[in-house]
């Protein structure tokens, strides 16, 4: 593990003091005002909602009911042990367990639970903490998982796991990722204009189970709005050692090295993570679940989304139930205009494609971008790499992108882990600007599966290795036992001839005496007569 | 002239008696090649190499007794990683020992099995588990695919699998290049 120095910890403790760069990273285009027209609202019940079993970074969940049982809202339905739980958004029926859609890059079927609702809207029994202020923090960390939170930036990773390790690390300060650099994603500054005192109550329940002391609230330089509904919100004037601090405007700053850099001047360690500085990011809307989560008990069963792009009649955020299909809110947002080329769920730079529209929103969907022709190039045929560089002045992970790629595209993988590609944090720079129209970062995403497959396969090569040693060991010894054992018997088998032949002989020695006795007596007998 | 004779044979002397002590100093039991081409290997101890498991036949190598093309799952990168650590051309996977195929593993049918133990028996590394006259199993994250347990079975309970590669175990495939169209 990497060690950061004290001074670089004194330093970090100054996060958000001043503004720093990062290296890098491009000025794009925002278009979000499109979306941020309405107040967020909830989309009316769908008809049916596809709760998919796998929502977060880890395992499948184990589904904890069958078809034909009733659900309460808030109810667990899949349960897998180190990741995070999944809910019922609603009260209803179980129609079906079965694989559907999922909305995951890979384009995969996967489980998913299929629920009717009854429109009831009957919530399970809620167990709030409300009395989190002296509640044991490893207590709090359990409700968060039993909540199912998982981090509503993208990366969906289990919050309670990512809390007990911040927690272990003498984390000094939160940082709580306000920065929606991504262009068209709107759902995290609406959630910060319209809930703020959630955020910063959430904010207080994480930085009480850190035992960090300071919280700074990352926002871009442009949401001003933002800023005077955080700075306002009366839990903001009930708190101490809560800043907010606005960052320019460069994507990808909403990366947590890249914001980590922009807040301390200190980049994260290669391999490491921010709590080596004794900082922990958090998204804002993980935060407002956190609270929701301790104050009210209410599992992570709803997010906000954008729905926008030029392909959409009316764009706008919604507050949508994990499971709701993206075409019905799509059709609640007035359809689409008729010219749509790609449905996209997440940004134009990170997202991915999304083959139908009848894959549900779950945990990790912030944005369903319906991009019209206009909007993306003609797929553009790849041309050789003619090394401009252009790749490696904008990478934010300073890495040299047209290394890695030709090293992936030859297939020589052992440089790969010395040019750093577990350090490329998918951003898509690179593409963006390269000339050449070479889609690095697939090719990126390749070689990291390529690597990650390849560990898995020389961890089973060892084990298989061990466990072929250990039997021809256990063979031999079973072989040599049974030598031995055959030596023993064979031993006891000649002792017990030779303990025959002792007894043998004692007795031949006995009838010796007796017979020559007698003869002795009726000598001396005689003798007597 | 006699004096350099005596010089020369005297250094031989010494250097002679330096590199035989060092021999016995750092005297090494077994030999550091054959680890590292065990290293190499698949380790599915199939012996379809025609060496009963992966030791052995790197142990045959490393005595120039087998050729480096005899090992189907490691297949054409096997033999290229074969061919750069002893320093020799890489050649074609000899069809005589096999094709390389994708991986698998084997699934008992468990309904069909009669417990009779010959699979338990044949496997080199462990992966079944069961009793004689009880249901056996395969423990599917230890077995390697080297189908040895099928040719034992009486009653042909084994199936082969393809090792799924289904979500979340999914990786992203190679990127296909957008072919160039030509005016």
């Amino acid at each position: 593990m990497t060690m950061a120095s004290s001074r670089q910890i004194e330093l970090a403790r100054e996060a958000g003091k001043r503004i720093h760069h990062f290296h890098g990273g491009l000025r794009l285009r925002h278009n979000k005002k499109i979306s941020c027209l309405d107040p967020v609202e909830r989309p009316p019940l769908p008809e049916v909602l596809v709760v998919p079993l796998l929502q977060h970074a880890g395992d499948i969940a184990e589904p904890l009911v069958h078809v034909g049982d009733t659900v309460l809202k808030g109810q667990p339905i899949g349960l897998c042990q180190p990741c995070a739980a999944v809910h019922s958004p609603v009260s209803g029926m179980v129609e079906a367990i079965e694989d559907r859609p999922m909305s995951h890059p890979s384009g995969q079927k996967g489980p998913c639970v299929v629920i009717s609702p009854d429109g009831k809207e009957q919530w399970i029994e809620l167990k709030p903490l409300s009395n989190w202020l002296d509640a044991d923090p490893d207590s709090l960390i359990t409700q968060i998982q039993s909540c199912g939170l998982a981090g509503l930036g993208g990366a969906v990773f289990p919050t309670h796991a990512k809390m007990r390790e911040g927690r272990n690390r003498k984390t000094h300060t939160l940082i709580l990722n306000g920065v929606e650099c991504e262009p068209y994603i709107s759902c995290d500054e609406m959630l910060m204009r319209e809930q703020p005192d959630k955020i910063i109550l959430g904010a207080r329940v994480l930085r009480r189970v850190l035992g960090a002391e300071h919280v700074v609230i990352a926002i871009e330089d442009q949401m001003g709005s933002v800023q005077r509904s955080l700075t306002g919100s009366a839990e903001f004037a009930d708190s101490e050692n809560i800043s907010v601090v606005k960052v320019p405007k460069i994507y990808p700053e909403g990366g947590e090295r890249q914001l980590v850099q922009v807040l301390t001047g200190l980049e994260v360690p290669a391999g490491g993570r921010p709590s080596d500085l004794g900082l922990m990011c958090q998204n804002v809307a993980t935060a407002a679940a956190v609270a929701e989560a301790i104050t009210e008990g209410k599992p992570l069963i709803e997010r906000y989304i954008t729905v926008t792009g030029n392909g959409i009649s009316h764009p706008r955020n919604y507050l949508a139930l994990f499971g709701t299909p993206v075409s019905h809110l799509v059709e609640c947002c007035g359809g689409y205009t008729g010219d749509v080329a790609r449905l996209v769920v997440g940004g134009p730079m990170m997202g991915y494609p999304l083959e139908s529209d009848s894959a549900p929103v779950v945990k990790a969907s912030n944005c369903v971008l319906a991009l019209s022709d206009q909007d993306i190039a003609a797929p553009q045929p790849e041309m050789p790499c003619i090394r401009c560089g252009e790749c490696a002045r904008v990478c934010p992970a300073m890495l040299l992108p047209q290394q890695l790629h030709l090293q992936i595209r030859n297939e020589l993988w052992k440089p790969l882990e010395e040019y750093g590609l577990s350090e490329c944090i998918e951003c898509g720079c690179c593409d963006f600007v390269c000339p050449s129209h070479i889609p690095l970062v697939d090719w990126f995403r390749y070689g990291k599966g390529e690597l990650r497959k390849q560990a898995l396969e020389s961890e089973a090569v060892e084990v298989a290795r061990k466990r072929f040693e250990d039997r021809e060991a256990r063979l031999l010894r079973i072989k040599q036992e049974r030598a031995q054992k055959m030596a023993r018997r064979k031993q006891v088998l000649k002792d017990k001839t030779a303990q025959q032949e002792r007894i043998q002989a004692s007795i031949q020695r006995a009838e010796n005496r007796s017979r020559s006795k007698p003869e002795g007596q009726s000598k001396g007998a005689r003798d007597d007569t | 002239m006699m004096l350099s004779i005596l010089i020369l044979t005297a250094l031989g002397l010494v250097f002679g008696l330096g590199l035989g002590w060092a021999a016995l100093r750092f005297h090494v039991d077994s030999d550091p090649v054959v680890e590292r081409i065990d290293a190499l290997l698949p380790q599915t101890q199939c012996g379809q190499c025609g060496y009963p498991g992966c030791r052995p036949y790197a142990e045959a190598i490393s005595a120039e007794e087998a050729d480096i093309n005899q090992c189907p799952p490691g297949g054409e990168a096997g033999i290229r990683a074969l061919a750069d650590l002893l320093g020799r051309e890489p050649k074609p996977l000899n069809p005589e020992n096999g094709e390389e195929t994708s991986k698998t593993v084997v699934l008992i049918d468990e309904s069909r099995c009669i417990g009779c133990t010959l699979c338990i028996q044949a496997c080199p590394v462990d992966a079944i588990v069961g009793a004689a006259k009880l249901m056996h199993t395969v423990i599917k994250s230890e077995c390697t695919g080297c189908d040895l347990c099928l040719p034992p079975c009486p009653v042909d309970c084994i199936d082969i699998v393809e090792v799924d590669t289904r979500l979340p175990r999914w990786h992203r495939p190679r990127p296909q290049a957008i072919p160039l169209r030509v005016l």
